[in-house]
């Protein structure tokens, strides 16, 4: 079954046409990265997969519900807002600047949206958030603000908190970015983990050797475009010369 | 008259002056919440109303204000006023005035937030309402403070102004007093009065300052 589907996906910032005609499916258990140069429309294809941004055109799917498509005249659609919300539920997404609540502690931060959002008992809600805490080697911080942890600590966080809402699956838009090569490794560990329990995932990231790792396939975007997209062992084999000259560089 | 019975007169005022500066900040800070939201309001129009309501509310004496509003029932409507209108006159028009104040505040402090707390909320499924009230407006607060208490401390001086439609507020009296007296002493003494009000506002606003500096 496909988590994700996405169908012609087309998306313009005034006449800036940042992504032309994308589709793509994730089935279940699949870890899916996507590589590419920057302003090729990598986080936009996240944003508008994830709601954040509205897309001009094109058909958005989870678990085969459509939540947003095509009328005749070419214009997109979106479901109804209560439909959204339940969409919305199938899919977390982890930001590269983690985006955690400063004011909240960490387990706030992980039991607030499941107890006021979902309604979960807190006990459960707490019971779920210690586990993942275990989890992630931060069973010692459920007590600290964000700002007493490091960048890659924070990280480790939001993925618990996006986690806390036992998504169908999850985003990553270039979960490292913000972290030392130090702090990097942490994070992986655990984007690892989470693929060797065959959570399904998509990422974007600059971290080759990474998506080389952990991906069941790795998307090359250029100017909006998917160019090239295969195995990483296609991938890193292709022929085609800005794949090469792509990958090449960040060797 | 004995220094007493001047202290006790002062003092009576100084309860009223207490009272118009309560009952403004109660008013004044979540009508000027309000006037923020119409104020980053998408509609044009709501969003030029209050443009336009703070505008006229900064740009006039404060003292005009009150007389304005302590008169608008018998000009506009040609109601006779009452005495016990003045008291509501005075918080009706301080409040009018400083939310306007406040909603730039409320403003500054909003449009100060990144606009990651906004997307982390939807995605986590947050309602419009939880994000605003649980994640945004608790950050905000602790931004906004500091001018808040700069603010809240030209309220405790403002109260004076009072004085115009004779309400018996502190600096009321002590001109009164001053006069029948032929002597300026109730007035340094009403200013000292008016510096320990304003001391007490500074250190509580100082220690909320402090109980929110459990995050960063």
């Amino acid at each position: 079954m496909n988590v994700l589907e996405i169908n012609h996906m087309r998306k313009s910032f005034d006449s800036l046409e940042v992504i032309k005609d994308i589709s793509l499916s994730v089935k279940e258990g699949e870890v899916v990265s996507i590589i590419g140069p920057s302003g090729s429309g990598k986080s936009t294809l996240l944003r508008c997969a994830t709601m954040l941004e509205k897309m001009n055109g094109g058909e958005l799917l989870y678990m085969d519900e459509p939540a947003a498509w095509e009328d005749e005249h070419g214009n997109c659609l979106y479901a109804p807002k209560a439909r959204l919300k339940c969409i919305q539920k199938y899919f977390g997404l982890v930001f590269q600047n983690f985006n955690l609540f400063p004011h909240y502690t960490v387990m706030k931060n992980i039991i607030d949206a499941p107890v006021r959002v979902d309604k979960v008992p807190k006990s459960v809600a707490i019971e779920r958030a210690e586990k993942l805490l275990a989890q992630l080697g931060l069973e010692d911080k459920r007590d600290a603000y964000p700002y007493q942890l490091s960048g890659g600590q924070q990280q480790r966080v939001s993925i618990a908190r996006a986690l806390a809402l036992q998504p169908k699956m999850l985003f990553f838009d270039e979960p490292t970015s913000a972290l030392d090569p130090e702090l990097t490794g942490e994070v992986l560990k655990v984007i690892k983990q989470l693929a060797k329990e065959k959570m399904t995932m998509i990422i974007v990231t600059h971290e080759m050797q990474f998506a080389r790792e952990v991906s069941d396939r790795i998307i090359f975007m250029e100017q909006g475009k998917i160019q090239e997209q295969g195995t990483p062992e296609e991938l890193f084999a292709s022929t085609n010369e800005r794949v090469q000259e792509f990958i090449g560089k960040l060797k | 008259m004995d220094i007493l019975t001047m202290f006790g007169q002062l003092a009576s005022g100084l309860v009223c002056t207490v009272e118009i500066f309560v009952l403004t900040l109660l008013f004044s800070l979540p009508l000027g919440l309000i006037l923020s939201f119409g104020r980053m309001s998408k509609n044009v129009l709501l969003r030029t109303l209050t443009k336009v309501y703070i505008s006229v509310m900064r740009g006039t004496p404060l003292m005009l204000q009150l007389i304005v509003v302590y008169f608008a029932p018998y000009y506009v409507f040609g109601m006779k006023i009452s005495a016990a209108y003045r008291f509501t006159a005075v918080i009706l028009a301080f409040s009018l005035n400083y939310a306007a104040y406040f909603a730039e505040i409320y403003r500054a402090g909003i449009e100060a937030m990144p606009i990651g707390q906004y997307e982390a909320a939807k995605v986590l499924g947050y309602s419009k309402g939880q994000t605003f009230f649980r994640i945004i407006l608790p950050q905000v607060i602790k931004k906004i403070l500091p001018p808040i208490t700069n603010e809240t401390i030209t309220l405790v001086k403002d109260t004076s102004l009072a004085f115009v439609i004779a309400v018996a507020e502190m600096f009321t009296k002590a001109k009164q007093i001053a006069a029948a007296e032929t002597t300026i002493m109730p007035l340094m003494v009403a200013g000292v009065f008016y510096y320990i009000f304003n001391l007490v506002v500074a250190v509580g606003m100082e220690q909320l300052e402090k109980k929110m500096n459990y995050y960063r």
